[in-house]
């Protein structure tokens, strides 16, 4: 059976020669946790399963330093890595795969533009297509005041789960569990599921968000956003159902490091690779 | 020399990284006449078959006369799907027929156990028939992301296997001739070894 994936995430500013890797929370403050580069290797000989490298400044002249990143990464980095970020074309896919990396994450491009998802997976295939989306609850008092979204009970009431864009700076109004759908359907071979509501909280990820969203398909769930210590991925495996758990600042600043978590989840009888 | 085919897949860098790592002299080619004069030849893959096959077509003859002198040769994930004989995602598409047998779906009746596919993620081998790839690896994790899977008529070629609601055959050997459906670039360490392991053969 497979083993539950442990994904460091550097999000990365290009501004800066080699980048860095900088923590927001919610999305808005930030800490440098060092370069994109050497964290990158470091996780890589704690045991980390995947790698994956966002953009947060995402801008088209950044395109090549990324793409520098992940040669330099793979040189010797030997488990998949992922690239997110700018990514709008499938000739973005195709030059990111190029430079090393195995699959692309896409948020707000394939929201404006749904046929990428279609056009990436026929060129590079479903596996490196992977669909970033952040998700913010939407509560209603009664599932009747949102007829037209996936509405679910949760412990603090009912909601449904808005996707945001840009970062976390817009709203869409899209229902988060369909639209996770829709892209299943188009092509899309994983869902890089954040909680806006716990992103950089540390309070654990949002399990009603990540069991709902991984029940509801049949391709993979990485739960993201709010993990403050192993027993969160813990629970993002048992009660969320995730299939893979993505943690940036408990590896940044070793709180916890990779190997850390993997003994934890081991001892708790949840399958990891170590 | 380790020739690594380029005929329009995606990551090749990985795998030559790979090799570079563990000490090999190696390039991406896709001149028929390098592939012709490779000591080794690597046949990586991804996407599907049908295209796969289409891509290949000009390299089929040089591939064949590889391995049927017993020069080393590895196949990688689609790569080692070509080597047989047809596949049901591009049913009516001639495979490279190395080996005889086909390549099936994972049955749709998997999703009912909450088995996802494609089968994405680290999966531990079980090891069947001795093989030189995996001399001195045990029963690892290596990395697969594949949605189909080989069944070759002669059992005795697999040489390891993992359990995903089926039974899947993880890598092939015969003679020389070697084709993993995992990603031994993707799989760490182990992974690593066995790139390692196909250098020493040469």
């Amino acid at each position: 059976m497979l083993a539950k994936r442990i994904i460091p995430c550097l999000d990365c500013d290009l501004q800066v020669p080699h980048g860095r890797v900088v923590k927001g929370v919610e999305f808005k403050q930030i800490r440098y946790a060092g370069e994109p580069v050497e964290l990158a290797t470091r996780y890589y000989e704690d045991g980390a399963d995947e790698i994956v490298f966002l953009d947060i400044t995402a801008s088209h002249e950044r395109r090549e330093t990324m793409a520098d990143v992940i040669k330099a990464t793979t040189e010797n980095v030997f488990v998949p890595i992922c690239v997110g970020g700018g990514i709008r074309k499938p000739a973005d896919y195709v030059n990111m795969l190029r430079a090393g990396a195995d699959k692309c994450s896409t948020n707000t491009a394939a929201i404006h533009n749904p046929d990428l998802i279609n056009e990436a997976s026929k060129v590079v295939g479903s596996q490196a297509c992977v669909i970033g989306i952040d998700a913010k609850r939407r509560y209603v008092s009664d599932p009747k005041d949102a007829p037209d979204k996936t509405v679910i009970a949760t412990e603090k009431g009912y909601c449904w789960f808005d996707c945001s864009i840009y970062g976390g700076r817009e709203f869409t109004g899209i229902d988060a569990l369909k639209w996770a759908s829709e892209c299943q359907g188009r092509g899309a071979g994983e869902i890089l599921l954040t909680s806006m509501d716990r992103d950089g909280t540390k309070d654990g990820y949002d399990l009603e968000l990540t069991r709902a969203m991984s029940e509801n398909l049949d391709i993979p769930v990485i739960a993201s956003g709010g993990v403050g210590n192993p027993e969160h991925i813990y629970e993002a495996f048992t009660k969320g159902k995730a299939d893979a758990a993505l943690a940036a600042s408990i590896f940044h600043f070793n709180e916890y490091p990779v190997y850390v978590v993997k003994d934890y989840l081991k001892e708790k009888g949840v399958e990891v690779r170590i | 020399m380790i020739t690594i085919i380029d005929y329009g897949s995606g990551n090749l860098k990985s795998i030559k990284n790979g090799f570079l790592k563990v000490g090999a002299e190696v390039s991406i080619s896709s001149n028929v006449d390098e592939m012709r004069d490779a000591e080794a030849l690597v046949l990586p893959g991804v996407g599907a078959f049908g295209n796969a096959m289409t891509q290949l077509k000009e390299y089929r003859e040089v591939i064949n006369k590889h391995v049927e002198d017993e020069k080393p040769f590895l196949g990688v994930c689609l790569g080692l799907q070509v080597l047989f004989g047809e596949s049901q995602e591009s049913p009516g598409v001639e495979g490279l027929g190395v080996f005889e047998g086909d390549v099936l779906h994972f049955p749709d009746s998997m999703k009912a156990q909450g088995l996802k596919i494609p089968h994405m993620g680290w999966n531990k081998l079980q090891m069947e028939n001795p093989c030189p790839l995996f001399e001195g690896v045990g029963p690892e994790y290596m990395y697969f992301v594949h949605s189909y899977y080989v069944n070759p008529s002669d059992r005795n070629i697999i040489a390891a296997t993992v359990d995903y609601g089926v039974e899947v055959p993880a890598a092939v050997c015969r003679g020389n001739t070697f084709a993993t459906q995992f990603h031994p670039e993707k799989s760490g360490e182990p992974g690593l070894k066995i790139l390692k392991n196909f250098v020493e053969l040469i």
